[in-house]
């Protein structure tokens, strides 16, 4: 048997190509699979619970999906809804869904799988010892889980194939891994599980496998032995190093890919071109293990104001530095005097932009910036604290001279007022598996007939 | 001496997840590979990205011409001293790095 699955790009949001995903369409897929989610921008997606992504963006893609849906008369798996999947952002997606059934008018079946951990569920695995850190895996206790705003499971293959087996039209995921919504169908069909996974890990991203990754569109075809893969736009072309090279992206392991009982391990494969646009893959293998998922969760450290300066001056973009440094020390104390407060109650950090704000202290090199941005930013227990402190040093930010022999500096304030406050700073504080007897054990289905 | 930019086609770094930073280093050919493979010092990434270098793995990959090295992040991504979100200007410190 072939199982064929339609991949239209690497997350909802980001656009694809039309025409191509339309052409995957006419090749008749079993089923289409895309992802929702990433941890790639940051902890605030999970800390907050809320999409990256614009509604706007998010319901002008699903409308698409759900018309070509339609057209291919198959299901259609989102992967991860509202980039981190937790359970608001599922039924966030299914609140557009519902609308889109509504303007489109199509009666359908919708699936939603949740992936959302109590935190009294951790608490209970972490004192049952079913949770086993990961490297490099911060410290963990009872406290610091009950203080996580958010803590969602990574679902895999046997999840999203018992949200298919509801005979769902579509299925809104929670947090799964990227690959599981791909693998799911083809491995429920008894394709070879090493080419499932691997072909999964391949097109997990759209086109990135192909040499034009911003068309989106993959069709890969699942089988007994492995998989072929093939890009769905005119100009984007499938060849045994852009499938291979994939393997790299965003991996710490080119080799090995851990996923819910157990890991793909992709060194005895061989990439064969077919022809100019398809690559053949076999060879790669799975290595069944102990049923864990991985756990992701977030909690806020604190929270931020910035301020933001400029300097123009030749004088004090010369010695920015040292300049920043005496006014944090003179800030401190003046924190201290005016506010009772001192570190670690709070921080107080000045980023030099143009000197070595993206590297920090493993800049090795100096340049002769024209202007030097200076970001000040505080954080602290609140926001109402954070603030008080911005207004605070917001005078000195300002004006604080070099030497006490010089006039007041008046440095560029972008604009009025000088301080942002930025809400709560979320920190990932688990990188953890938790083992399970029943996969289904820590996940949630619901149906619901809408339009 | 040349940089490792004026030796290979392009040095890119990126997020493996949270908690860890992905660097690969296209060398485009058998030549090219086979020259950095043998003078890229894998003490020396350590170093220059402040990371033990028990804890660096090193992928040389002849089928791609590619050399990855995979490194705990220097901080958690998104937390207080994180600045550099996606991981993506370590990749300068390597393509500028002499070898």
């Amino acid at each position: 048997m072939t199982t064929r699955v339609l991949v239209p790009s690497g997350v909802l949001g980001l656009g694809f190509d039309h025409a191509a995903l339309m052409r995957g369409v006419a090749m008749r897929p079993d089923i289409i699979a895309i992802d929702g989610g990433s941890t790639d921008s940051g902890p605030w997606s999970l800390g907050a619970g809320q999409s990256k992504y614009a509604r706007a963006a998010t319901k002008g893609e699903w409308r698409l999906l759900m018309q070509a849906r339609a057209v291919a008369g198959v299901p259609l798996v989102l992967g991860t809804s509202g980039t981190c999947g937790t359970d608001a952002t599922v039924d966030w997606m299914f609140e557009i869904t519902q609308d889109l059934a509504i303007e489109l008018g199509q009666s359908l079946r919708v699936a939603r799988l949740y992936s959302s951990q109590p935190n009294e569920r951790i608490v209970q695995a972490l004192e049952d010892g079913r949770l086993t850190p990961l490297t490099p895996a911060p410290a963990l206790d009872a406290e610091g889980l009950r203080a996580m705003t958010n803590i969602v499971a990574l679902g895999g293959v046997e999840q999203v194939q018992a949200a298919l087996a509801t005979g769902a039209d579509i299925i809104l995921c929670g947090r799964v891994t990227d690959t599981a919504t791909i693998a799911a169908m083809p491995l429920l069909r008894g394709e070879h599980p090493g080419g499932a996974w691997h072909g999964a890990k391949i097109a997990e991203c759209g086109a990135l496998c192909s040499t034009n990754p911003t068309s989106g569109v993959i069709l890969v075809d699942f089988d007994q032995t492995g998989f072929t893969v093939e890009a769905m736009a005119e100009t984007a072309l499938c060849t045994p190093h852009s499938v291979s090279a994939h393997m790299l992206y965003e991996n710490s392991d080119p080799f090995q890919l851990f996923e819910p009982g157990g890991h793909l391990d992709v060194r005895g494969a061989r990439y064969q071109a077919l022809d100019a646009r398809r690559v053949r893959v076999e060879g790669s293998a799975w290595v069944p293990g102990p049923y864990t998922v991985k756990l992701e969760g977030a909690r806020a450290s604190g929270f931020q104001t910035t301020i933001l300066a400029v300097i123009r001056q030749a004088h004090y973009v010369a010695n920015a530095q040292a300049w920043a440094d005496k006014l944090h020390g003179f800030l401190t104390g003046l924190v201290e005097k005016r506010m009772g407060i001192t570190p670690p109650a709070y921080t107080l950090e000045f980023r030099l932009i143009g000197v070595n704000a993206a590297l920090g202290g493993l800049e090795n090199r100096q340049g002769a910036p024209v202007e030097v941005g200076i970001l000040g930013i505080i954080t602290a227990e609140t926001q109402a604290i954070a603030s008080e402190i911005g207004k605070l040093i917001n005078p000195f930010v300002l004006h604080y001279p070099l030497t006490e022999d010089e006039e007041l500096p008046t440095f560029a304030f972008p604009y009025s007022p000088a301080t942002t406050d930025r809400g709560a700073l979320y920190e990932f504080a688990l990188n953890h598996v938790m083992h399970l007897d029943d996969p289904m054990a820590a996940f949630r289905l619901t149906v619901s007939e809408v339009g | 001496m040349a940089t490792l930019g004026q030796q290979v086609l392009k040095v890119r770094s990126k997020n493996a997840g949270p908690f860890w930073i992905t660097i690969d280093i296209f060398c485009g050919s058998d030549q090219a590979f086979a020259a950095v493979c043998a003078r890229l010092d894998t003490a020396q990434v350590a170093a220059l990205t402040g990371t033990p270098l028990q804890l660096v793995k090193r992928f040389d990959i002849a089928d791609l011409n590619v050399i990855k090295l995979s490194i705990p992040r220097p901080v958690v991504q998104g937390s207080r001293d994180d600045s550099d979100m996606h991981g993506a200007a370590l990749a300068v410190l390597l393509d500028e790095m002499e070898i």
